[in-house]
């Protein structure tokens, strides 16, 4: 068993935005471009173009279809529908870790990143079976366990512009849904996204004690109908002829 | 346990090359990393976005990311090819270059001589039509547009009538003062990145998003509020809202009455509008009660004087119509499916927004009569929509509502509303008109594509016949400004107008997902006639993939894919200016192509010459451009206008100049595109601000200054329903008489496509929407997309699941007044609930895009397409009425109408096509693409 640094100098991670995200698949395909391009073994592809396409993604979004219940206030609210983009939250109690055989999954002492070490890794998959959010995807072609790096190889790089030095995900989400930061910093743009927007730990009765936060969706439909608005669409005329004269009137104001 | 010693600074590429994207018609600006490859040549590692482009600013979307394997598809085509089996069996031989010129030219070089109008060219997905339409035009055939028709020419051709253009490449909100923004009928939009990154400004602030859209996915489901809309009311909603802003006195009176025609007088026996000696709209000036030019220096011109005649202003009229009860929220609810009260409260909103919410901005402004303003005030409202109000047969007048709708809050180049992008805003009367005349041998005698402001005007031989295949700017669709690709086959099948020789294509899949009525197609590209000659006698095309339609052309001219690629992203053309600059862009070759293809733009360079055609020649004969490339740099469109606005004549002048040889080399140091910003004072109300319209001139994109008025009342309309009701001497058809009437109508007017589609007994509406990470198909063979979008179910809404006794998984067959599907069914909540959908061109034909044949894209994918019909239903009258918007052309495709029924599981969805033989075989099983160690 493999053991967890008692605390992290930084705790860097991901705030994902329910409320901007389109579910366009943005980060997960730049993401396969990166990992596949860099750390550790490329992220293939069985079957790429046959009945049963399946690769390795370090980052999924996932659709949900949600209906409200009714409410005497609201008896038939609008259905909605959520985009989750998922990936490794980065635990600071990471089950992953504790159970890996090999040590070769590891909690990085410096930044709080889980990584595996694919020279340690024997494939036995039981992180992911730890994992409570399938975060984690044996490659098939290399037979070892991939996840989410937080792209460590480019948020220190000094071959990239310092600009450039965040997630390859974040540097491509076009809505600027993913934000990356150090949530040890409490005046960090992450941690102050969190306290604002009320962030949210997923799945917290896990005790994971996730570093990644979700800000949840706004209130939707929430638009008061007419007796509120009723001002601004007070009529100024009925028929076209007293709208003429309301015309005349209203220019002499101008 | 030590933590293991990591390379936290590994190099990222050994070159970063600077191009264009071309997954999608957006058109970003990308890295394209390089790395050396075991053979010491530099191959492909990875794709990020620009930051320094105008139009993604360092985003990139899943597509544009996954461009990598675009460049490694086993799809691509690798040689000419010349077809040797039936048409339609996939059965082809490679042939050299030389060889498919002389076939080509075989065909060609006759026609031309003979009749030109024997060509039919459509370009599709075409991003080089300014390219394109000279080599047409140099052919001298009639018979070429590309693929606007079929897209989204009603959105266009309504903007540019109205105000002088409308959205994408037109003009953007403005993202960075808006404070509601109203979006129709968007899934996912040519407009990608900028859309999303414009959303997400405006969640930033915090500010309010309504969707309306039968569908709530994507951009919806972040919508603030989403209105489930009846699929074809949009403009009867529309409506009802400018109902209620003029019946409360919401509507922006200044602006009317100083930049739009609401105030010119309208001749009250004619609808023609009242002008001066010199042509110019008459106002009453409110100083002095008198008819007076609308431009003329401190003229106030008046919304409510009549003449003393008794003509009226243009917004009587308006009220006269739009006060109507008709379209009160009570009136319009049940049809458009949204309850009065949400109508008003959405009127409402754009009301307080608009006027309570709106600012000053300190920019000091003069106007083109004169007049010096010292600030420009917001309208904090904007607005956004595209093929979903288009796409019907009611889509131009709809698209007309939502641009008046905007005028009327006086949000269009007001800061927070709607801003033009350069070349626009720009009138329609300064557009080119459409150019039929026909002379063996010889060039047309101008441009195809046009704006018609009369009869006159119209495509039509001396017989009165269409001058076109299409049947674009005839009686049948006067106003058809991106003609109508969508009616080709079916045209030149029926040998109506006429038949053709040679139909050659590019990028248009045709005998798939680019087509109504896919089985039919196919059989039209495949008759014969009594001799056993096809129909159609020869097919040429030119694609970079295997696509469906690649077995049904007799000739295949293999393009490259874009990486490989000249391409130049012009302002003669489509370019990717912003509200804040003219832009174009470049794409050159950052990978040469490792197979015999060619950039479909540089084989017409090379065939135009062959035939001799004068613009692809020198006085001499010989080639005048080598390929893509060199016309890029070295064509002139007018003097010192080429195709590309930066670093013209030495590399020091930009927007005019003479050409100049370095030029491209000028582009790539810059990054692949050149940017000249907009000048301080012109940034907003650019029709009429004299410092735009000077920079606009000073920089090329007119040759003179062009401020005009907004268009509320469209005159050429109202010169083409005169004509329907017999003046004049250019007479319509008797049997199209009253749909000229009714449907050229000047002001904006909803109706119903539903009758014409059989609603009563086919009471569903069925749509397609573009997933976001394949808009735009030719990608969907794409390795690492189609495991985002493999599948295709259709969805469908809660209480027709119940109603039909449906369950995920199950299979219901959807049948229309012209064919049937099966296909597999998925529930979706967040949908209108009588309206069924599913992503379009996911379905693929069995053994093209180098699948395998039991590919769920081929076995459980489908198409709606086989659902509908160019033609409406047959009215017994001997005609043939197309399935289009009766004013552009538009192809009607979201007016489609189905039922469903449950049906037991088959084993593949139907209909199952047979297989065609793969060109290219089938791709590798298996992917691990590392190119460096």
């Amino acid at each position: 068993m493999t053991q967890l640094p008692a605390q992290t100098q930084k705790k860097l991670g991901l705030v994902i935005d329910l409320d901007t995200c389109v579910g366009c698949h943005a980060c997960v395909i730049s993401c396969k471009g990166w990992n596949t391009e860099n750390y550790g073994a490329p992220l293939s592809d069985q079957d790429a173009y046959g009945a049963n396409p399946s690769g390795t993604f370090l980052n999924r979004v996932h659709s949900y279809s949600v209906q409200p219940l009714a409410t005497s206030a609201k008896p038939h609210p609008a259905a909605q529908t959520i985009h989750f983009p998922k990936s490794c939250l980065h635990c600071e109690d990471a089950p992953c870790v504790t159970v890996c055989p090999t040590g070769a999954s590891y909690k990085r002492t410096e930044d709080g990143i889980v990584l595996v070490n694919e020279s340690d890794c024997i494939g036995c998959g039981l992180c992911a079976w730890a994992c409570p959010y399938g975060a984690r995807e044996l490659d098939a072609a290399e037979g070892v366990m991939k996840k989410c790096t937080l792209c460590v190889d480019r948020i220190y790089n000094e071959n990239l512009p310092e600009v450039d030095r965040t997630p390859a995900c974040v540097r491509t989400c076009p809505a600027g849904a993913r934000h990356f930061g150090d949530f040890a910093d409490p005046e960090s743009n992450v941690s102050r996204l969190t306290a604002e927007r009320g962030g949210l730990d997923l799945m917290p009765e896990q005790g994971t004690k996730p570093v990644n936060k979700y800000l949840p969706p706004r209130p939707k439909d929430e638009m008061p109908e007419f007796d509120v608005l009723a001002p601004y669409l007070e009529p100024v005329a009925e028929n076209p002829g007293g709208f003429i004269g309301w015309l005349d009137r209203a220019l002499e104001k101008l | 346990m030590a933590q293991p010693e990591l390379n936290l600074s590994p190099k990222v590429s050994d070159e970063v090359r600077k191009t264009t994207c071309y997954m999608c018609a957006c058109r970003c600006g990308i890295n394209v990393h390089m790395k050396d490859g075991p053979d010491g040549k530099k191959r492909v590692a990875y794709i990020e976005g620009n930051r320094d482009h105008p139009v993604n600013k360092g985003v990139l979307c899943a597509k544009g990311s996954a461009g990598i394997m675009q460049v490694n598809a086993p799809s691509r085509l690798r040689a000419p090819l010349k077809r040797v089996g039936e048409r339609g069996s996939g059965e082809f031989e490679e042939i050299s270059w030389d060889e498919a010129y002389a076939i080509a030219e075989g065909w060609l070089r006759p026609i031309r001589e003979t009749d030109p109008s024997k060509l039919a060219f459509f370009t599709g997905r075409d991003q080089s039509q300014s390219f394109t339409s000279f080599w047409a035009q140099n052919f001298g055939t009639p018979n070429y547009a590309a693929h606007g028709g079929f897209c989204s020419v009603n959105m266009a051709a309504a903007g540019i009538y109205t105000m002088g253009g409308a959205f994408w490449e037109f003009g953007q909100p403005d993202w960075d003062h808006t404070k509601l923004f109203l979006l129709f009928g968007v899934a996912e939009d040519h407009d990608s990145n900028p859309i999303k990154m414009g959303l997400g400004k405006i969640k930033a602030r915090g500010a309010k998003v309504i969707g309306v859209n039968p569908i709530r996915s994507g951009y919806n489901a972040i919508a603030d509020e989403w209105v489930g809309i009846t699929p074809g009311t949009d403009g009867l909603f529309i409506l009802s809202l400018v109902h209620c802003l003029m019946k409360a006195g919401r509507i922006d009176l200044d602006y009317l009455a100083r930049w739009t025609n609401a105030p010119v007088l309208v001749d009250k026996d004619t609808g023609l509008i009242l002008r001066d000696g010199d042509g110019k709209e008459l106002v009453i000036d409110r100083v002095t009660g008198e008819p007076t030019a609308f431009d003329k220096p401190g003229v106030r011109p008046d919304l409510s004087a009549t003449h003393p005649d008794g003509h009226k202003p243009v917004l009587h009229l308006m009220a006269e119509r739009y006060l109507s009860d008709d379209y009160a929220p009570e009136a319009v609810a049940g049809r458009c499916g949204i309850p009065a009260p949400r109508i008003r409260a959405i009127a409402s909103e754009l009301a307080r927004v608009a006027f309570e919410e709106s600012f000053e901005l300190p920019i000091k402004w003069t106007d083109f009569r004169g007049e010096t303003h010292e600030t420009m005030t917001a309208r904090p409202v904007s607005m956004h929509a595209m093929r979903g109000i288009s796409a019907h047969a009611n889509g131009f007048q709809t698209c007309r509502a939502l641009h008046v709708l905007q005028i009327l809050l006086g949000t269009v180049e007001a800061p927070g509303g709607f801003r033009f992008k350069p070349p626009y805003p720009k009138p329609s009367r300064i557009h080119p008109k459409p150019h039929c005349k026909v002379t063996p041998g010889e060039p047309l005698d101008g441009p195809h594509l046009g704006f018609v402001h009369g009869p006159e005007d119209l495509a039509l031989r001396e017989d009165g016949s269409p001058a076109r295949i299409d049947k674009a700017y005839t009686w049948e669709n006067p106003m058809s400004a991106h003609g109508l690709m969508h009616m080709v086959i079916s045209n030149a099948h029926a040998g109506d107008p006429y038949k053709i020789d040679t139909l050659f294509m590019y990028m248009a899949n045709m005998s798939w997902n680019s087509s109504m009525n896919t089985t039919g197609t196919m059989k039209m590209l495949t008759d014969k006639d009594e001799n056993g000659d096809y129909v159609i006698p020869h097919i040429i095309y030119s694609d970079a993939y295997s696509s469906e339609m690649v077995a049904y052309a007799d000739l295949i001219l293999p393009d490259t894919t874009y990486l490989e690629r000249h391409d130049c992203i012009s302002l003669l053309d489509r370019p990717i200016c912003e509200a804040d600059a003219a832009a174009d862009a470049i794409r050159w070759p950052v990978v040469e192509p490792d197979r015999d293809v060619k950039g479909f733009q540089s084989a017409l360079c090379d065939l135009g010459a062959r035939l001799g055609l004068p613009g692809f020649v020198n006085e001499d004969g010989s080639q005048r451009y080598a390929d893509y490339g060199d016309y890029i740099t070295n064509h002139i469109r007018r003097p010192g206008i080429g195709p590309l606005a930066g670093w013209r004549g030495n590399g020091e002048s930009h927007g005019r100049g003479e050409a100049n040889p370095n030029q491209i080399d000028r582009y790539i140091e810059n990054g692949g595109f050149f940017v000249a910003h907009i000048p301080e004072g012109a940034e907003y109300m650019k029709p009429w601000n004299a410092a735009y319209q000077d920079w606009a001139v000073e920089i090329g994109l007119y040759d003179t200054v062009q401020p005009y008025l907004f268009t509320l009342y469209v005159e050429p309309m109202q010169k083409f329903r005169r004509a329907a009701e017999g003046h004049g001497p250019i007479q319509p058809p008797d049997h199209l008489r009253d749909q000229v009437a009714r449907n050229m109508d000047p002001l904006p007017f909803w109706s119903d496509p539903a009758p014409a589609n059989l609603a009563a007994d086919y009471p569903i509406t069925a749509l397609t929407q573009r997933p976001m990470a394949m808009y735009h198909s030719w990608g969907s063979q794409n390795a690492w997309l189609r495991q985002l979008h493999g599948h295709n179910p259709l969805y469908v809404p809660t209480k027709l699941m119940r109603d039909h006794g449906l369950k995920d998984g199950d299979w219901a067959r959807v049948t229309s007044r012209h064919g049937e599907i099966t296909v597999p069914v998925m529930e979706m909540a967040a949908l209108n609930e009588n309206t069924v959908w599913t992503w379009n061109a996911i379905g693929k034909r069995k053994g093209a895009w180098a699948l395998d044949k039991d590919a769920p894209e081929a076995t459980k994918g489908f198409l709606l397409n086989h659902l509908i019909h160019e033609l409406l239903p047959s009215k017994g009258d001997g005609h043939r009425w197309s399935n289009s918007d009766p004013i552009t052309g538009q192809a009607a495709w979201f007016d489609l109408k189905v039922r469903l029924e449950k049906v037991p599981a088959p084993a593949e969805s139907k209909p199952s096509l047979p297989p065609i033989k793969s060109p290219v075989g089938k791709g590798p099983k298996d992917l691990a693409w590392k190119v460096g160690q």
